[in-house]
């Protein structure tokens, strides 16, 4: 026997009985774990006084260098994604579940030996570059395996494990502060202890979910489940190749509507802090805005299940353009709560704002399934997940360019953010009119239906 | 293969303590999460 076959697709078909419901814990496993990337800047301070312990002393790491860290991570996160979907769709969940496993643990390993040995390359190459495949081959690996195990509620489904990534956050952000305290000594910043005990414990998890999960046998359908004679016009029964799905007008369509939802809220994620206590001064207190920040934390995991589990019913093309209608008018409110000084009007907003954001990346799976098939939704997916790595580039950018811009031209830190706010919006309206041009796909573009595929098509 | 079978308990087949287990390998750890992200908000917007 080959060494590592039970990784193997077919050493992973469940056996008659198996719940399907086992199958999203396994998801969330790598999901939860993979999260932690949210959560990465909490590493940031403490790394910038490894040698001067209490404060940065010459030779120590600037903000600016360990910056790079989590934007190599998130770079590498699309690449593999993208370049290894195919190999992800084709290899079964549990391979590439090991294989995202080996290379998050591992990559925090490495990162480990450079922050011991001071060295900044090592550590972009363990969690950058190491991490960052392990991120992209997690993202994944779940996604095409749980479509197949609920084609009832692909969206619930999908939304379930995308979750768990906006979960990640919130336990890696006390968890590696706890460990650093623990860790830590007057002549010592736990780091690198920190990043050994993380890599194993996230190793461990990951490799739990690769245990349990399973695909599903051919022909399998839930039970009091059959496909719909006559499916919605959007959802196809047919299955697209990942090359030929790249040449669609579609695929593109989606790949605008997902980056334009994530440039329109990544922007503000990351000034949100900053942007409550200078639009409401005196009002907003630093450790306040921290808690709304939080609070944006919670929607944004929320609203994956939420939303992506409400376009089960209403249907993915629907529940975009809820985001882009709602998202619109909200995002246009927001400088009227500054000039009228509702705070709670503004949190509200956001929060809103903040779940449809995850919602976003939540749902496109399963648009992608309706538009593509099952077939290959795995590598499609992976292949868009590009139009996250080019938001997280843009939504910050208009961010900060457009407030630096506003307050040379001497407008009030108060109202600096209401051009963005417009400009967002306006963003929202480009990817309403993507939404709304979203055709299904033609069927020259459908892979042929081969003897003893036909079953593939009812999963 | 029917589904009907899902919920069965044969050979390969999943038990509720299966089930419990696994969610709450999952569940636990996020709830922590969840409860810690909620008290800080709170305890800050008092």
């Amino acid at each position: 026997m080959r060494p590592l076959s039970f990784l193997d697709r077919d050493r992973t078909v469940a056996g008659a009985g198996f719940s399907r419901w086992m199958v999203p814990p396994a998801a969330l496993c790598i999901h939860l774990c993979i999260g932690q990337v949210y959560a990465f800047s909490v590493f940031n301070l403490p790394m910038t006084r490894l040698l001067g312990i209490t404060a940065a002393a010459p030779g120590d790491w600037r903000l600016t260098e360990l910056g790079w860290i989590f934007t190599l991570a998130i770079f590498f996160l699309g690449v593999s994604a993208a370049v290894l979907g195919r190999w992800v769709e084709e290899g079964g969940p549990r391979r590439a579940m090991f294989a995202a496993a080996l290379c998050f643990g591992g990559g925090f390993l490495v990162a480990a030996a450079g922050v011991h040995l001071h060295d900044i390359w090592v550590v972009y190459f363990g969690y950058g570059v190491l991490g960052g495949i392990g991120l992209g081959l997690g993202y994944i690996s779940p996604v095409s395996t749980l479509i197949k195990w609920f084609p009832d509620r692909p969206g619930m489904a999908t939304g379930m494990a995308i979750m768990g990534f906006g979960g990640g956050a919130l336990i890696a952000s006390p968890l590696s502060v706890w460990l650093m305290g623990r860790f830590s000594t007057p002549e010592h910043v736990g780091v690198a202890e920190t990043f050994v005990v993380l890599g194993i414990v996230y190793f461990i998890f990951m490799m739990v979910g690769a245990a349990i999960v399973r695909v599903p046998a051919p022909g399998w359908r839930p039970a009091h489940w059959t496909p719909p004679v006559q499916q919605p016009k959007l959802v196809t029964s047919a299955n697209v190749h990942v090359y030929r799905a790249l040449r669609t007008p579609q695929f593109w369509l989606i790949w605008w509507v997902l980056c334009l939802n994530v440039t329109a809220g990544i922007g503000v994620l990351g000034q949100a802090s900053a942007m409550s206590q200078e639009m409401f001064p005196g009002k907003v207190s630093a450790l306040a805005a921290a808690g709304f920040v939080g609070l944006m934390s919670l929607f944004n995991m929320a609203g994956r299940f939420l939303w992506a589990s409400a376009s089960d019913l209403i249907g993915r093309k629907s529940t975009y353009f809820c985001f882009f209608v709602l998202g619109t008018v909200l995002y246009a409110l927001v400088p009227t709560t500054g000039a009228t000084g509702s705070v709670g009007l503004f949190v509200l907003c956001f929060l809103i704002i903040i779940s449809m954001y995850g919602g976003g990346f939540a749902t496109v799976p399963a648009y992608l399934k309706d538009m593509f098939g099952t077939r290959y939704v795995g590598a499609i997916h992976g292949w868009l997940i590009t139009a996250w790595s080019a938001a997280g580039v843009f939504g910050p950018v208009l961010v900060n360019y457009l407030r630096a811009y506003e307050v040379a031209r001497g407008v009030p830190k108060a109202d600096a953010y209401n051009l963005t706010m417009y400009l967002m919006a306006l963003l929202l309206v480009a990817g309403f009119f993507c939404n709304l041009f979203i055709r299904p796909v033609h069927e020259r573009h459908h892979m042929p239906v081969a003897r003893g595929d036909a079953t593939l098509l009812v999963q | 293969m029917s589904a009907g079978a899902t919920s069965s308990r044969g050979a390969g087949g999943t038990r509720t303590l299966h089930l419990v287990l696994a969610w709450s390998f999952v569940g636990l750890p996020l709830l922590w999460g969840v409860l810690q992200t909620l008290r800080n908000a709170l305890k800050l917007f008092r």
